[in-house]
């Protein structure tokens, strides 16, 4: 019978530690209702606040959270917002609620949240902690009766490149990296305590009626999709401008290669002339010309974030225009009666 | 002739009839704290923040709780705790004032009248909100209270805690679901129950008709209410419409898979250019 192998404590303790991929986000019931009820008070306006949870293998669980109060754009108010974090976090230590920052949460108007800004935080956010998830809420598309509620996390590859500012086209196409890649979402499972559901089981309604979701029966979905596409065109004249950026790099790239051929060929003559005169060739690289100095590329992480923000809207015209088919149809049927 | 004292049990009820409504994150949040409360302790405690609207009702919308340790004899409150929570909150939503306070625990007990007396002078008539998290009666009941003062002559004799009506806003139901319904699925679901109330009115109405069940009048009007609604369009009229939507939604379709194609042509454009 053999003997299974005993590693000794070293040897345990010197393997380094996988990180087990992110593969679920659990939230809480509460902490839903508390995303829900703050996005929505300050509707229109975008908020944001913090999670806070557990991190536990695969699971990323999310029990609380609590509002970040609105700033305006002070100096002296960004001790007051550290401040605030740091009082609240203490005050729910006391409380045995979980302390650890597990991510953030904003709100965002019919999907538009793709921008620079968020990957920054995420990068800040990053260097923290191991595993932080981003949960964006859309109370607007939430009033056509979808509970609007997405993680996100950026891949890591992405981080990778992000971290040393290499955004050229050459480095992309070697990690296969495309706009798909950025943000990665997670899926999301929600739980409660046993003492909620059966409180949830105590106050709801006895009759069917009411629990059916009227929202998503609404006939009017016009003015949602009126916003959509504004937004969709908006950001295709920004795809459209990021593209001719790229066109007027490689007009000047090939313009400037075509330059130093013909100053290449006129040195390479002269060379052939000294020769025969029997003086000293010049050298064949002139750093100090200014045809030399290289263009820089433009960054191609503003267009991926508007290409990402212009999917975005297609999936939800394309998600809104489903579901009016199939409401029309029923209306229709309802009407033959 | 002197005056004499009267010893007229004086009862002053509120004048306006007060009521509660309270937000369904309120209860989550004290059920949360309930199940995370240090273990020495029996019930919890905290504050109820929100507004108190013009015709007396009181929408409970936040909560949250405040340690506090409690004998026997004697109830102590952090109250640094909760000045700092509320001014925290407050930095977030000045709109939410304090409307009062909450425990644990069916019934009100001696030492909730302690703190009731120490809410009451942060905000004029507190509403004492009682949960019972251990379901003493089967139920979880949910409980308001507002305190009135018995005073005999000039004597305070006692603090009566008093029911008041309390709604429940609309409950949104999270209950343990492994995936959150993506659109045609929700939809889907939403049309299944629809279709079952309207079998369930079928129902309803054939058995009537065939005298099984005793018809019910408001019932009844209700039920030729909801039908007449149905807006009154000739049948080429609805065709029309229900068409000219069917193409203005398809349009939408087509423009964004037209979209979608571009930006995929684009990418290949963009990192796949070669230079040199």
């Amino acid at each position: 019978m053999a003997v299974p192998a005993v590693r000794s404590f070293l040897q345990v303790a010197a393997t380094e530690e996988v990180a087990s991929p992110l593969r679920v986000v659990q939230i809480e019931g509460l902490a839903i209702l508390k995303i829900i009820k703050h996005c929505k008070e300050f509707s229109p306006a975008l908020v944001t606040g913090q999670l806070l949870g557990l991190d536990v293998g695969t699971v990323l669980e999310v029990t609380n959270c609590f509002p970040f109060p609105i700033r305006e754009e002070d100096e002296e108010n960004e001790a007051e917002g550290a401040n605030y974090q740091l009082e609240m976090m203490k005050c729910l230590r006391e409380v045995n609620v979980d302390n650890n920052t597990v991510g953030w949460y904003q709100s965002t108007l019919l999907g538009s949240f793709q921008t620079v800004e968020l990957i920054e935080t995420f990068m800040n956010y990053q260097e923290n902690i191991r595993r932080c998830v981003c949960i964006i809420y859309d109370p607007s598309r939430s009033s056509q009766g979808v509970l609007a509620l997405k993680a996100l996390k950026l891949s890591d590859s992405f981080m990778d490149l992000y971290r040393n500012h290499n955004f050229t086209g050459e480095k992309l196409r070697e990690k296969n990296l495309s706009w798909v890649d950025i943000f990665e979402e997670i899926p999301i499972k929600v739980s409660n305590s046993a003492l909620v559901s059966a409180f949830m089981t105590e106050l709801e309604a006895d009759t069917p009626v009411t629990q059916c979701d009227y929202d998503r029966l609404q006939l009017s979905t016009n003015p949602f999709m009126e916003r959509n596409m504004e937004f969709l065109i908006e950001c295709m004249d920004d795809l459209s401008m990021e593209q001719q950026k790229f066109q007027f790099y490689y007009r000047s790239l090939s313009r400037q290669q075509a330059q130093q051929q013909a100053w290449l060929q006129k040195r390479r003559a002269e060379n052939a002339a000294r020769k025969t005169a029997g003086e000293e060739p010049l050298p064949e690289e002139d750093p100090s010309n200014p045809i030399f100095k290289p263009v820089p590329e433009p960054s191609r992480l503003d267009s991926f974030l508007i290409t990402n923000q212009v999917s975005n809207y297609c999936n939800q015209i394309n998600g809104v225009a489903g579901q009016n088919f199939s409401r029309l149809y029923l209306m229709k049927a309802l009407h033959e009666n | 002739m002197a005056a004499s004292e009267h010893t007229v049990l004086q009862f002053t009820p509120s004048s306006a009839s007060l009521s509660a409504r309270v937000h369904p994150l309120v209860i989550f949040n004290i059920c949360d704290c309930y199940v995370r409360r240090p273990d020495q302790a029996e019930r919890v405690i905290g504050t109820l923040l929100g507004s108190v609207s013009s015709d007396g009702t009181v929408e409970i919308r936040n909560s949250y709780a405040v340690p506090h340790n409690e004998s026997s004899d004697q109830v102590a409150l952090d109250i640094e705790y909760h000045h700092n929570m509320l001014a925290s909150h407050q930095k977030v939503n000045p709109k939410e004032v304090i409307v009062g306070w909450y425990s644990t625990g069916l019934g009100v007990t001696g030492g909730s009248a302690l703190i009731h007396e120490f809410y009451s002078r942060e905000v004029p008539n507190p509403v004492h909100l009682t949960v019972d998290t251990g379901f003493r009666n089967g139920q979880g009941t949910i409980k308001a209270y507002v305190s009135f003062i018995l005073s005999l002559g000039d004597r305070h004799l006692a603090a009566q805690f008093q029911e008041i009506p309390l709604d429940l806003f609309d409950i949104v139901k999270t209950r343990t679901i492994d995936k959150l319904p993506n659109d045609l699925e929700g939809m889907e679901a939403s049309m299944e129950r629809l279709l079952a109330l309207i079998d369930d009115v079928y129902k309803y109405v054939d058995n009537v008709v065939d005298g099984h069940v005793d018809p019910d009048n408001s019932i009844g009007r209700f039920l030729s209410e909801t039908v007449s609604t149905l807006p009154k369009l000739s049948p080429s009229a609805l065709d029309k419409l229900v068409n000219n939507s069917l193409q203005d939604n398809l349009l939408l379709l087509y423009l964004s898979s037209i979209t979608r194609t571009q930006l995929s042509l684009a990418e290949k454009l963009n990192t796949a250019a070669q230079i040199l």
